[in-house]
């Protein structure tokens, strides 16, 4: 019998359904290999118990002719950024640890109601603040992958680290992702899989841990493209609990997957071609445009003239919004309190929020305090919101010219932690070409592209209009099947 | 622009995060570099580009007027609220003393 973690989504729900194995089967294969790689340091609680209820319940539906969902008997990896009822949902701080919400998020509510399971809650960046998963107070996240001829331990990117490391390990067949600027795309990306973050609105924010609400999107981190098409759909959905929440029909993605491009456009932005980006990416983004060429596509220029400023007027945004949001950490009403001896509410404020937060939270609290600040208000913060506005504009003006725009996601490989820690800015840099389609709220996705001269994958990114994830999947589905990315980690944990 | 120790300790204290002097003292260049990296917005022609407000056009919406509309969102939750409290009494927050 074939080995049950070897399967991704589609396969372990068709399999499921026609009966070749049961639910019950794949989650004890899954959990079992959860349970074997604690060395990942991918999940920071594992739940087998969720995995195995939600098996049998779909067993039994199977068993009672009832019409299974479309996540039926997959368990999956929960990023660790998502309330949990009667779970712990820490977002990987401290100033969290031992909250257990009495609510579930909507995206994890519509994925059980799929007939998905919790395999555990995945590790990130505390917070979602980082690009490396070196931020998270339960400790580094390790990628599967390694660098040829060295042991070193390598970053699965972040800020969904613990999700792309899972996934690439196939110790889950699939894990949810939140991507802010970046962060679902980037761990993809660095660890050889697929991630999809949706038109922002498409996925309830709705019991998700809040970085910067303007921004944040959750979205499926999986070992194809199908796979990704088949969870999006479970995930997306308007929801009246969020204000932002996009109130549109979901798509069956999965069905209309075409990767016949014939007739479409693609973009290709001059101005991502930057100083600082390895050699073997640039080689993939021409290959990559081979392989859409390929699938009937016609290869466009097209110019995004505000790139460059995209990651500043990120680094004002987002952590603006960061302070605020992070405003309720005051140690009252969840998660941790400092109480010094015969201090005042002010000095308890401060003392949670000293040993609860770690120090790139801090940082970019304090930066969001700053330019939000009397004095500096226009200055930083609606001169970045006005230069969002351009980097939006860019993105509909080269939308006039193309379908679908073709990038590479990083400007590098993954790279050994502890590598990047000197500067912040070093690590923040690793985003310049995930950022301006966040701030821009387009469906943005990254798809394995190759491997490098050093044995670690890389992947390319295609950039669609609003609500156009579909022709995002396609050009990725194109993508996928000339590459013929079958390159896997080799186990060592 | 940029900003010194005691700029860093005022904006620390505005955002409710103890530092002692040697976290201040690390924290001036790490802001600062950031700080300097961002002044290139600086360069860039906004005239007549309005802030953007929403990245999506999107109409805010009103619920239903009734009572308990969402029933995950309405009332009768005290128990689930102090559920997690650090602290929580009589069915309320319980805080250090406010008032002298």
């Amino acid at each position: 019998m074939t080995d049950l973690t070897s399967l991704g989504v589609k396969e372990i729900r068709d399999g499921v359904r026609d009966g070749s194995f049961t639910a019950r089967e794949v989650a004890e294969g899954f959990n079992a290999a959860v349970a074997g790689a604690a060395a990942l340091n991918a999940f920071i609680v594992t739940t087998p118990d969720h995995a195995l209820a939600a098996a049998d319940k779909v067993d039994a539906a199977r068993a009672a002719g009832e019409t299974l969902g479309t996540m039926a008997g997959v368990p999956i990896g929960m990023k660790d950024l998502f309330a949990t009822n009667g779970v712990q949902t820490t977002a990987a701080s401290h100033i969290l640890e031992g909250f257990t919400p009495r609510y579930e998020s909507t995206v994890s509510q519509k994925l059980w109601d799929a007939g998905a399971g919790m395999l555990g809650k995945l590790n990130l960046d505390q917070f979602a603040m980082g690009s490396s998963n070196e931020t998270s107070y339960f400790g580094n996240v390790t990628s599967p992958w390694k660098k040829a001829g060295s042991n070193a331990a390598m970053s699965p990117g972040g800020s969904s680290g613990g999700s792309s490391s899972a996934v690439a390990a196939r110790i889950a067949p699939a894990a949810t992702g939140t991507d802010t600027g970046g962060s679902i795309r980037q761990p993809a990306a660095f660890t050889g899989i697929c991630g999809i973050k949706p038109t922002y609105g498409r996925c309830s924010r709705w019991g998700i841990v809040a970085f910067a609400s303007s921004l944040d999107q959750a979205g499926p981190m999986a070992r194809s493209v199908e796979d990704c098409a088949i969870m999006l759909g479970a995930m997306a959905g308007f929801d009246p609990k969020d204000a932002t929440s996009l109130q549109m029909d979901v798509p069956d993605w999965e069905a209309a997957l075409n990767s016949d491009l014939r007739g479409k456009k693609v973009g290709i932005p001059r101005e991502y071609r930057m100083e600082g980006t390895d050699q073997a990416i640039l080689d993939s983004w021409e290959q990559g445009k081979a392989w859409l060429k390929d699938a009937g596509a016609e290869i466009v220029d097209v110019s995004l003239p505000h790139t460059k400023y995209a990651l500043p007027a990120y680094y004002i945004v987002a952590p603006a919004e960061a302070s605020s949001n992070l405003a309720r950490y005051d140690g009252v009403r969840y998660g941790l309190r400092d109480l010094p001896e015969g201090v005042g509410l002010q000095d308890m404020y401060a003392a949670t929020r000293a040993a609860g937060f770690g120090d790139e939270v801090k940082r970019r609290i304090l930066i969001g305090t700053y330019v939000l600040s009397a004095g500096f208000y226009d200055a930083y913060y609606t001169q970045a919101q006005k230069v969002r506005a351009l980097v939006a504009r860019d993105f509909a003006r080269a939308f006039e010219e193309c379908d679908v725009i073709l990038a590479p996601t990083t400007p590098t490989a993954s790279f050994p932690l502890g590598s990047m820690n000197e500067d912040p800015l070093t690590m923040y840099l690793n985003d310049v070409f995930a950022v301006p389609a966040s701030l821009a709220g387009l469906p943005a996705m990254s798809v394995p592209a190759t491997i490098n001269a050093d044995g670690l994958p890389l992947g390319l990114q295609l950039v669609g209009r609003p609500f156009d994830e579909q022709g995002v999947l396609n050009a990725g589905l194109a993508i996928q099947e000339r590459a013929g990315f079958t390159a896997k980690p080799e186990k060592w944990w | 622009m940029s900003v010194d120790k005691a700029t860093v300790a005022k904006i620390a204290s505005l955002a409710r995060i103890r530092m002692d002097d040697e976290a201040l003292e690390r924290m001036v260049p790490e802001l600062n570099g950031i700080l300097q990296w961002v002044e290139q917005l600086g360069e860039v022609d906004v005239t007549g580009i309005e802030p953007m407000a929403a990245v999506i056009p999107n109409t805010l919406r009103l619920r239903d007027d009734v009572v308990d509309a969402d029933p995950l969102t309405g009332g009768g939750k005290r128990d689930d609220v102090l559920a997690n409290a650090p602290a929580a009494e009589h069915g309320f927050f319980g805080v250090p003393k406010v008032i002298e």
